[in-house]
């Protein structure tokens, strides 16, 4: 590779590429994503290249690419250019679809088949999962190799950055500022805002900063940016890099994330020999240098300062602001952290323009976000749809809803800083303002669905259990609160709680929230909260001895209907306490006091006559 | 007491060269601890002493910011270590009643993680190997200690 040392030089690669590429050729995508490498996609890449070498065929392009978003059905198998998606496909497959291909046909047994209509569908794009989405940060993900350079350069990769160092600086802030783009992180600050804030920051040693640390339980669309298209999140930061006068940037990818980091290394490896980073890039005269920063492991360091006080070598806990990153950030130098997903929407906005951005999502919230629908849905995976789209096409049109006909009780937003919203506001409109107003947030844009088995005060109890346990310590509110507030809820789904619980969380959470020194605390009780304003009577029942979702153990009464019972013996063998007395072809009983409301025999029952009260 | 004297001294000689690539800032001390901890697969006392004198910042400081985070370890792991996600997602598919059974087996070493990412497998468990399980139910849970048990064996 030759070091690119103007934009013409770039221009005519790009051309080259295109041209070494016959638009109609076939090629095999296979996701490589974590999901679908866990389900096998890596054995699959090795079936197919053997059976392309069995059939000598030269012509077939065969590619890992990043995740396609579609995680329930992987492995996933696309056929370009027509776009032929087979999910869920097996290296025993491989020949038949091989064949078909050769053969210009497509395998029907193999097709994705619409589970309203029972029919087969042909093409990704007409799959209902993807028919009402919006793919931009996404587009790539599933169309190149993310450890090709070259790849990315071929499909206009770079071109923003070409644009933006021809622009002034004030200019791409302007542009930002026009396009409203806000953080896809959590608090939807305006991009361009802080971008501008700390280009009029005094000194000259800036830096910019990816925030990779996706926390938040249940989301994870930016590990699937950064594995997939890493080189979108670059440019992004060498043209933020150029806007606010930065020359030095760290990348901070939790260490969970190896694939992501591997894939990082590897983009900005080759980003370096083609002179797109590193010093005067493109011949522009602005030098950027970009590191890794492998996160080690703390909820907490998804906030700002506590992230760049983990850069710094330190424990990674936040500190008060004011001084804002933008005025005192990395080594006290004015800094720019954005998160993964708004840094890939940068290249967009400059290589199309504010005007197309802002034509797509709300005026408040312009342009698309990344949600990742997980938990008691059909189709979990991640989802790209226009800001204002409401809950429900979301969860049920694309996601499918709960699976096996149960009832959809509650969606979680925002990870465990988020909260619980019930179907009645499934019709909510998706923009910072309204979910905010609602008592969620957008937070990184997790989704976990909850249908009617799931306990929302034990789903409480598990978020409180995660905050509490990634406190930093350092504030008494958050330290101390989170733990009392864990103690209460905890004692009621025991069926220990006691009148008055519910007002004292109330009056702590409140507390809490009022008075923790970062994000964290700020919003750890919003699970609380939300789910003792839209699921209060759930609380009370706990209260009373019930748990309505016959999940809290120590809630529920097994008991046996007399009726169903043929007396067959089965709940008695399989009792681990040998709690279940009777005799051979007669009803039996379950001895309360020796219970101890493991299910077995619920499970353990042909007739269905053991069941939880 | 020889034999102790001697790991000791092989110990220092190794993490003395694993030191020698890295700036003696005190910036560094996260990625050296990192870099420690995958060669020598956890952090025993003997590192951290060398660290701190190798980047001139006290030992209290080493063993504040190691213990911060949940990536260190200061005792070696055991031979069937496997990761339990307790993300939200797996949490509603029942990651607590799999974390349950995964406990009853004391050959196996378990390490509850928030959330590995991989919420379609949910609810899932990674093997020593780096090998995801998704799906995880009790009931695959000893399955799974079964396959441990004659990977060991066999």
């Amino acid at each position: 590779m030759a070091s690119l040392r103007h934009l013409r030089e770039l221009e005519v690669l790009r051309e080259e590429l295109r041209k070494s590429k016959d638009s109609g050729q076939i090629c095999i995508t296979i996701c490589g994503g974590t999901g679908c490498r866990a389900l096998g996609s890596e054995e699959l890449l090795a079936a197919i290249k053997a059976e392309l070498n069995h059939h000598r065929t030269k012509n077939v392009e065969v590619k890992l690419t990043g995740c396609h978003g579609l995680c329930e059905r992987g492995p996933i198998v696309v056929i370009q250019p027509e776009g032929i998606f087979y999910p869920g496909l097996r290296s025993e497959n491989v020949p038949e679809v091989i064949q078909a291909i050769l053969a210009d046909r497509v395998v029907d047994r193999l097709l994705y088949h619409d589970p309203s209509t029972g029919k087969p569908v042909i093409r990704q794009e007409d799959i209902p999962f993807y028919r009402k989405q919006k793919r931009l940060v996404l587009a790539a993900n599933g169309r190149i190799d993310p450890t090709s350079i070259y790849d990315y350069i071929a499909i206009g990769g770079y071109q923003a950055l070409g644009k933006a160092l021809q622009m002034d600086p004030e200019e791409i802030i302007e542009e930002i500022k026009r396009a409203g783009l806000r953080g896809r992180g959590g608090a939807g600050f305006p991009t361009g805002k802080k971008w501008e804030l700390c280009r009029r920051a005094p000194g000259t040693k800036k830096y910019v900063i990816c925030n990779g640390d996706e926390g938040d339980p249940g989301a994870y669309m930016d590990r699937s940016v950064l594995e997939g298209n890493p080189h979108s999140v670059i440019e992004g930061m060498i043209i933020g890099a150029y806007a606010v006068g930065a020359n030095e940037g760290y990348i901070y990818v939790r260490a969970e994330y190896p694939l992501a980091i591997k894939h990082l290394r590897i983009a900005i490896a080759q980003a370096e020999e083609l002179g797109l980073l590193g010093e005067d890039i493109l011949g522009s005269g602005f030098s950027f240098h970009l590191h890794i920063f492998e996160g080690a492991g703390a909820f907490v360091c998804g906030e700002e300062t506590a992230l760049i006080a983990s850069i710094e070598g330190r424990r990674g806990q936040p500190r008060p602001r004011p001084p804002y990153p933008v005025e005192s950030g990395l080594f006290g130098k004015p800094t720019v952290i954005n998160n993964v997903e708004t840094w890939a929407n940068v290249p967009l906005i400059i290589a199309h323009g504010a005007e197309w951005f802002r034509s797509m999502g709300t005026p408040g919230s312009p342009g698309t976000k990344i949600f990742s629908l997980t938990g008691k849905v059909k189709n979990t995976g991640l989802v790209e749809v226009p800001m204002g789209i409401t809950l429900r096409e979301l969860i049920f049109e694309i996601g499918g809803g709960p699976p096996e006909g149960k009832r959809f009780k509650a969606v979680q937003i925002g990870g465990p800083s988020g909260g619980c919203l019930p179907a009645e506001l499934l019709d909510l409109p998706i923009d910072y303002e309204s979910l905010t107003q609602a008592g969620a947030m957008m937070g990184s844009g997790g989704m976990v669905v909850v249908d009617e088995d799931t306990c929302m005060v034990e789903l409480a109890r598990f978020f409180l259990e995660f905050t509490q346990a990634e406190s930093c310590g350092q504030c008494p509110p958050c330290r101390l609160g989170t733990k009392r507030m864990l103690e209460i809820l905890t004692r009621i789904t025991q069926g220990r709680g006691k009148p008055g619980d519910l007002s004292l969380l109330e009056e702590l959470a409140l507390g809490v929230r009022e008075a923790s020194l970062c994000g964290l605390g700020r919003t750890a009780p919003n699970p609380v909260l939300t789910t003792l304003r839209y699921f209060r009577t759930e609380y009370e029942a706990h209260l009373e001895g019930r748990c309505p979702a016959k999940f809290c153990r120590a809630l529920l009464a097994y008991q046996i209907d007399p009726e169903l019972c043929v007396g067959c013996g089965l709940c008695a063998q399989t009792c681990p306490q040998g709690a279940i007395f009777g005799e051979k072809g007669k009803p039996h009983r379950i001895e309360m006091r020796l219970c101890v409301r493991c299910g077995a025999c619920a499970a353990a029952c042909p007739k269905g006559a053991i069941s939880a009260r | 007491m020889f034999a102790f004297v001697e790991r000791r001294e092989v110990l220092y000689t190794r993490i003395e060269e694993l030191l020698a690539k890295w700036p003696q800032e005190p910036r560094f001390l996260i990625p050296v601890l990192q870099a420690v901890q995958e060669q020598l697969g956890y952090l025993p006392p003997e590192a951290l002493e060398k660290i701190a004198e190798k980047l001139g910042i006290s030992l209290s400081r080493v063993y504040g910011v190691a213990t911060f985070y949940t990536q260190f370890v200061f005792k070696p792991r055991g031979q069937n270590f496997v990761r339990i996600c307790l993300g939200t997602a797996c949490h509603v598919r029942g990651a607590a009643q799999v974390l349950e059974e995964l406990l009853r087996w004391k050959e196996v070493e378990v390490e509850p993680v928030r959330c590995l990412g991989a919420c379609a497998l949910a609810p899932v468990v990674v093997t020593a190997d780096g090998k995801y399980h998704g799906g995880m139910t009790p009931l695959k849970v000893r399955t799974l200690v079964q396959t441990l048990r004659k990977g060991r064996d066999g």
